[in-house]
């Protein structure tokens, strides 16, 4: 008591500003650093690319691995060529990518969609309390248990489907991983379209069905249409993450490089190429490990752009019917 | 008087029917996806059960003093007294390729499990006695029905003189199966029969650890840091930009990120539990930060009010009462995050998680692995004998994300508050 | 095309003849609805006249728009709630069961408190109607059915160059007469309109009662407002709710000058509100 009544003795300013300790400046800069921790991570990301890429296309022309169509890092093209320094084409691994994530997106893109409408416009409480958290399990299942899956089953079963239809598909098929892909991002796009289907108002629902559209009909003429940009924000992103997808087409998609579109045919990713080339026994300066770093800067810049993309149209999507 | 406004009279069957067929296809489109879900879970866990049983064989051995001396028990040679009962078991097996075949029933471990047995068991020494011994992955297979001996004899890797010997040891009660403790408590080995999760699930937990001790106060520092402190402006609106990023970067880029700062720049040890935590960290930060958040904004103002009110400081106000009870929120994000960060497989391969590693790592600085790599490591062995070892170790990675889950889902019912 | 126009012309005139008849067009009696185990109306019994408009006034909360909404089953949209009683629309009890909503709704109009286009054209939002319902086949049928409904709404002058362009884009009292045309195209025997105006500004207020006045030539429009002037300046007849009853009901210069029961005179003076 006598403390405080001390204080409002004559002359002394009883609001004087308290100097902020030093503890707690120390708190202010422990948390700062906290939050800069994930600029730190992208920087540490962007450099650690930039730096290796830029040495990989000192070796290699960067015309050679944007436009090659032949990729084998492991063999020397020509008996001059001294050292190890192969093909670097990366076409056949860009194409292998697109082919797989394209295959995933269409597996994805109706299932999720269906799943979303049904979940979002007819399904009771209680049917959408249990489908909901079942569907996200979907999601959480690591990758590497859906490239088990993509492996030993679902490959086989295509192959056999296709013996038996009288004509060969290799073990190793983009399909397959396709598949398996399609089905993990189901979650993605199903949850996503979900919340941009909820956030369409009621007001354009009660307007269609007041004038007589069956609820299907209000749902496929007025509330999808409306919801468009933001479903297309939430199949970016799926996207985004199936082409950053590593595990499935490590396990089930194959080495092969080959320049095709048949989904029956073994394809490579870029994901798959990095990790072939730093997994084995690896000199950190040839041309081989440092292509890896190139193929990863390739796929954060596409990932990234696909991500910013989606966002923005999500984020517009929102604030029109805010 | 007909009622004009029935489904006949207005001719509505034709769009009433269109209606039905497009919710069925929700519902259908519903029910394969998690159709698809439960076969793959549940063909993974039909093939993997089959793992916690393994075939033991039962062998009477000579435990004589012309094999074992009393004096040095352990100097034994005891393959030579198992290759030795195989050889009075089956007395026609003559030439020396048969032989092997015959030898190769019996796990390379079963000499070892014979000289344990004498260890623990010295009185046998001396005797003849009948012990069970490991079967091989091949025989395990064969009798776990896993050989279709309707097959030509050159398609299958099980010859018919392998059949015979072992349906004729069934067939005297010499063979059985028990359950396969190994499988919990061996770690990794090139022979299936062998082959256990001990060492990479050892990996897994010290590797999680390392991320958590890193994510969760960094994670939630952030959080305070940009929900309680961080006036709205340029610089704190790139933080979050990059949180979002962040959290959107192929889980490989940030292998890539670990490979060549924390392994070649910074030196510290390949395959170690320390690194595989740190880039499963950075991983894991957006997660935790975005949850961390969302819990400290469902503390009503009101309480930040009340605490700056009675004079109390921001950071006073944001330590001794927001943040406890945003915790609770915070920690069931970090659960999540954690049990993301278990099922993550393609970082801990660019920075060596992925070697061949037998011992029980000790420390964070040991060579270690991690489940998911395991199970990548073994899908891709070429014995038969990994397959159900690859689907129970998937099994026992479900169930730990399950579990965690299932903790996360417990932790935000109990402290669930409603402000 | 000249043919279709002067077809549908034709159809529009004989449409209009079967409506002429005088003598109630919807009656309803004894209606009660719950939401959950709380009763919002209690035994409504009205009869509404063809070619009239009927304002439902009343305080906040007192049943008027619920009401509205059972007449076009609406309500079958809220699970919670349950109607009792009959609504009986050309000889047919609306709640019976062989009553397919989809078609009692082609009928039954509604336009709603806030104006609520479609995210598609002017165009596209007229032609949604007989669209879904089929009820125009050919493209120059569907153009002179946008533009004279369009016309009927009073828009046309002002949306005929831009028909294309996205109907969120019109100002407020257009989006509502967009509204109103897009309700109209599909020729319903009725229009419910749930505070048409409350969203709008005076001056598109007074565009829209204006042609609330005309749409009474064709349509028999039942509106729920708020405002007692515009309940005074639209209707013909008026009907009073108060806490989930129907109080009194007649004509609007009766309502207004020579209210039977307290509460209604209440209301009209602004002492309970």
């Amino acid at each position: 008591m006598s403390d405080i009544s001390s204080k409002f003795a004559v002359g002394v300013n009883p609001f004087a500003k308290k100097r902020s300790g030093i503890a707690d400046k120390l708190i202010m800069v422990v948390l700062i650093s906290c939050a800069s921790v994930a600029i730190l991570a992208t920087i540490g990301i962007v450099m650690s690319l930039i730096f290796e890429t830029i040495r990989f296309f000192e070796q290699v022309p960067i015309t050679d691995f944007l436009f090659g169509t032949h990729w084998s890092p492991q063999t020397a093209i020509t008996a001059e060529v001294v050292g190890s320094s192969g093909a670097f084409g990366a076409v056949p691994l860009i194409t292998g990518t697109l082919l797989i994530s394209f295959i995933a997106m269409l597996i994805a893109t109706p299932l999720g969609l269906a799943s979303a409408v049904y979940l979002a416009e007819f399904a009771s409480s209680r049917t959408r309390s249990i489908a909901k958290p079942l569907l996200e399990m979907l999601a959480g299942i690591p990758s590497v248990v859906y490239g088990f899956f993509a492996a030993l089953t679902i490959a086989p079963f295509i192959r056999n489907t296709g013996a038996t239809a009288g004509f060969e598909i290799s073990s190793e098929s983009a399909l397959a991983a396709g598949i398996a892909m399609g089905i993990m991002v189901v979650p993605l796009v199903s949850s996503l379209s979900d919340d941009v289907i909820n956030s369409v108002p009621q007001s354009l629902r009660d307007a269609s069905l007041g004038m007589g559209a069956t609820h299907a009909e209000t749902v496929r003429k007025v509330v999808l249409p409306a919801a468009v940009p933001g479903i297309a924000g939430s199949l970016l992103l799926a996207t985004s993450s199936a082409i950053g997808e590593t595990m499935i087409v490590v396990m089930a998609a194959g080495l092969a490089a080959n320049l095709t579109l048949n989904p029956f045919e073994a394809v490579t990713t870029v994901t798959v190429q990095i990790v072939t080339l730093l997994t084995g026994d690896q000199e950190f300066d040839s041309a081989k490990t440092l292509s890896a770093f190139a193929l990863g800067l390739f796929l954060f810049v596409i990932t990234l752009i696909l991500n910013v993309i989606a966002l923005k149209i999500v984020n517009h999507f929102r604030e029109q019917y805010d | 008087m007909t009622n004009p406004f029935s489904t006949e009279a207005a001719g509505l069957q034709g769009r009433h029917t269109s209606e039905r067929l497009f919710k069925l296809s929700g519902l259908a489109a519903i029910i394969f996806a998690i159709g698809f879900l439960a076969v793959m879970v549940g063909s993974i866990a039909w093939t993997g059960s089959g793992a916690l049983r393994e075939s033991v064989i039962q062998l009477t051995v000579d435990l004589g003093p012309d094999n074992v001396d009393p004096s040095d028990v352990d100097g034994a040679s005891y393959r030579t007294i198992v290759r030795d009962a195989l050889k009075a078991s089956f007395p026609d097996v003559k030439s020396r390729k048969d032989r092997r075949k015959l030898y190769g029933l019996l796990s390379p471990d079963a000499a070892l499990e014979l000289k344990q047995y004498v260890r623990d068991n010295p009185d046998a020494v001396g005797q003849v006695v009948n012990v069970w011994l490991l079967a091989s992955d091949d025989a395990d297979i064969y009798l776990k029905g896993g050989v279709d001996t309707s097959l030509e004899e050159s398609q299958r890797k099980f010859s018919d003189a392998e059949v015979s010997w072992v349906d004729s040891l069934t067939e005297s009660g010499q063979t059985k199966r028990q359950f396969n403790k190994r499988f919990f408590t061996n770690g990794d080995s090139r022979e299936p029969e062998l082959a256990g999760i001990l060492s990479s699930l050892v990996g897994s937990a010290l590797t999680l650890v390392i991320c958590f001790l890193i994510s969760f106060p960094m994670g939630v520092g952030a959080a305070i840091y940009l929900e309680e402190f961080a006036k709205k402006n340029r610089w704190s609106e790139f933080v979050e930009v990059n949180i979002n990023n962040l959290a959107a970067v192929p889980s490989i880029v940030f292998g890539l990120l670990g490979l060549a700062i924390f392994l070649n720049f910074f030196g510290l040890p390949r395959s170690s539990p320390l690194v595989g935590g740190m880039v499963l960290a950075l991983m894991t930060l957006p997660t935790i930060i975005i949850a961390s958040r969302a819990s400290l904004r469902a503390v009503p103002p009101s309480i930040r009010e009340a605490a700056l009110g009675i004079g109390a400081s921001r950071i006073q106000t944001t330590f001794h009462h927001v943040t406890p009870l945003a915790l609770p929120g915070m920690l069931t994000g970090a659960i999540v995050g954690m049990a993301r960060a278990l099922g993550e497989t393609a970082p801990l391969l660019m920075i060596g998680m992925v070697a061949f590693i037998a011992d029980v790592p000790k420390g964070f600085l040991d060579s270690a692995t991690a489940l998911p790599v395991q199970i990548f490591l073994w899908a891709d062995a070429p014995q038969r004998g990994f397959l159900e070892k690859t689907s129970a170790a998937i099994i026992v990675l479900l169930l730990f994300l399950v579990l965690m889950n299932l903790l996360a889902v417990v932790l935000r019912r109990k402290f669930e508050r409603r402000f | 095309m000249l043919n279709n126009s002067v077809e549908s012309e034709q159809k529009m005139s004989e449409f209009e003849k079967t409506l002429d008849e005088n003598g109630p067009i919807i009656q309803a009696k004894g209606v009660e609805v719950y939401y959950g185990e709380k009763q919002a109306l209690f035994g409504i019994d009205i009869d509404f006249q063809k070619h009239q408009v009927t304002s439902l006034i009343g305080p906040s909360g007192c049943g008027k728009s619920t009401f509205l909404r059972c007449i076009n089953r609406m309500n079958d949209l809220v699970d919670i709630a349950r109607v009792e009683g009959q609504v009986i629309i050309e000889n047919q009890d609306i709640y019976s069961k062989d009553v397919d909503v989809v078609a009692l709704r082609a009928h039954v109009g509604m336009v709603f408190q806030k104006p609520n286009p479609f995210p598609k054209s002017i165009y596209d939002n007229v032609a949604y109607g007989p669209r879904i319902h089929k009820t125009v086949t050919s493209k120059d049928e569907m153009d002179y059915v946008v533009e004279h409904s369009l016309k009927r709404a009073g828009l046309w002058d002002e949306v005929k160059d831009r028909l294309q362009e996205q109907g969120t884009g019109l100002s407020g009292g257009q989006q509502q007469r967009l509204c109103i045309a897009r309700a109209i195209a599909i020729e319903p025997k009725v229009i419910l309109m749930d505070e048409p105006c409350s969203a709008l500004d005076p001056i598109a207020t007074a565009v829209v009662e204006e042609l609330i006045d005309e749409l009474r030539e064709r349509f028999t429009i039942i509106i729920v407002t708020h405002s007692m002037q515009q309940a005074a300046r639209v209707s013909q007849k008026t009907a009073f709710f108060h806490l989930g009853n129907l109080v009194e009901h007649g004509d609007t210069d009766q309502i207004f000058t020579n209210p039977q029961d307290d509460r209604t005179e209440n209301y009209i003076t602004g002492r309970i509100g």
